[in-house]
């Protein structure tokens, strides 16, 4: 069996791998990303065009959930209205634990074009945010690069829950 | 209403507005002699104090108290079987009233008209639900928009701002970014009054950028605890535009540090 032969010019001679917990923890996490089913506005269009045959975000592991308590990501996809800040906020609790947050497109990064009364001016009010992703709507590419950004990001941090836990307010 | 404001810096304004500028009018037409519109006029003589057409479209000035009688006599003897439309336009600051008014469609005869009435300030006005069912929401929205009540309507609540709203927003007297409430609301709701100071105020600037800012900028490649203080006690080095012609730049953002 040519494959399972141990090649003893790497790897100390030793048939392993090595790598650290951390590594491999992030490695699980960034490569099934779940985001939540929730689409805010028109940038949800772009956002289920991401996530449909074209573009396919199953490449990258990444699965869209209908419910939080299954899902990692919140992809804010739009204007949010005040009126539904709430709504957004106890689904963002909702979710467990790790979770994270892409802002998606110039509405929910500052409000965007909507400077009026209504709308909340940057999600970051209510919702911690990992990735802004500028673009009116952006497209479906620039999601995708959103989202590989967001795993390089995760990569980066320590599996150990509580050394990730951000010195934040909200 | 509106503040006052002084208009004698009118020549620093660097666009050209017309003072003798007049907003066009669309005209207004006769009922005329016969035809379906002269034969509605005859129909309401008794409700009507104005008629006329514009653009196609027959207007009927009522008395408020009227709308319901108007308007079961439109829908039922001259066939106008759909309100389309029904709101408020605000006229507080010409004359201190609300003009309301019904949009109708016959659909047999593809005519279009309009029923107006005006009210006072604190008037209220009577619902049209028991003849058009569209009114419902409409109302609401008017009773929301507008801060209009409707009698005996059977369920006057607001439809799109949310139920702990302050203000009525499509008066010309509410601010486009908001009161002092609109402005905080998302915050109280959530996270209470008492943190106000920790989420701070809304940034109305769209071309803001703060370097020092860990919390809504992250840093992917460099990265850094949200929230940490980047900037090992540099003092905070604000853009320093220079001198131009016209402007005195650096005077500004003296002032502005000043002001800090």
């Amino acid at each position: 069996m040519a494959q399972h032969k141990v090649n003893y010019t790497s790897s100390a001679g030793l048939p392993v791998a090595l790598t650290s917990v951390d590594k491999l923890v992030n490695w699980g996490r960034s490569n099934s990303l779940w985001p939540l089913t929730y689409g805010l506005a028109c940038c949800a269009i772009e956002m289920m065009a991401s996530g449909a045959a074209r573009f396919d975000f199953d490449r990258f592991g990444t699965i869209f959930r209908a419910s939080p308590r299954q899902s990692d990501v919140m992809i804010l996809s739009g204007t949010l209205s005040k009126k539904h800040a709430e709504f957004t906020r106890r689904l963002y609790d909702q979710m467990t634990e790790p979770k994270w947050v892409i802002s998606m497109g110039s509405c929910a990064n500052t409000g965007g074009m909507f400077n009026t009364y209504a709308t909340v001016q940057g999600v970051d009010r209510i919702v911690p945010v990992d990735i802004y992703l500028p673009g009116c709507a952006p497209r479906p590419e620039t999601l995708q690069y959103a989202l590989m950004m967001l795993q390089k990001k995760i990569r980066r941090e320590s599996a150990n829950m509580n050394k990730n836990v951000k010195q934040r307010f909200i | 209403m509106r503040k006052y404001t002084p208009k004698d810096s009118r020549q620093k304004k660097s666009y050209y507005t017309d003072r003798f500028w007049v907003a066009p009018r669309v005209p207004r037409e006769d009922v005329g002699e016969d035809g379906h519109f002269a034969d509605v006029v005859k129909t309401l003589k008794k409700y009507i104090s104005e008629g006329y057409v514009e653009l196609g479209q027959l207007v009927l000035h009522i008395k408020p108290k009227d709308n319901l009688a108007v308007l079961e006599l439109l829908r039922d003897k001259c066939g106008y079987a759909m309100c389309s439309e029904l709101s408020a336009v605000d006229y507080l600051a010409q004359s201190g009233e609300f003009e309301i008014f019904y949009q109708m469609l016959n659909l047999d005869l593809a005519k279009r008209a309009r029923v107006v009435c005006r009210i006072k300030q604190n008037e209220s006005i009577e619902s049209i639900v028991p003849l058009f069912k569209m009114a419902n929401f409409a109302e609401r929205e008017m009773f929301d928009m507008f801060g209009i009540y409707v009698n005996n309507h059977p369920y006057l609540k607001r439809i799109i701002m949310p139920d702990d709203w302050s203000g009525h927003p499509l008066l010309k007297t509410y601010p486009l970014q908001g009161d002092e409430a609109a402005s905080w609301y998302e915050v109280d709701k959530i996270f209470g009054k008492e943190n106000r100071d920790v989420i701070g105020p809304e940034n109305r600037d769209p071309a803001k950028v703060d370097r020092y800012d860990t919390q809504r900028f992250s840093r992917v490649g460099y990265e850094v605890p949200f929230g940490a203080d980047i900037s090992e006690g540099e003092e905070p080095n604000e853009i320093e535009y220079s001198k131009t012609a016209f402007v005195n730049y650096q005077k500004k953002s003296k002032q502005l540090k000043k002001k800090r």
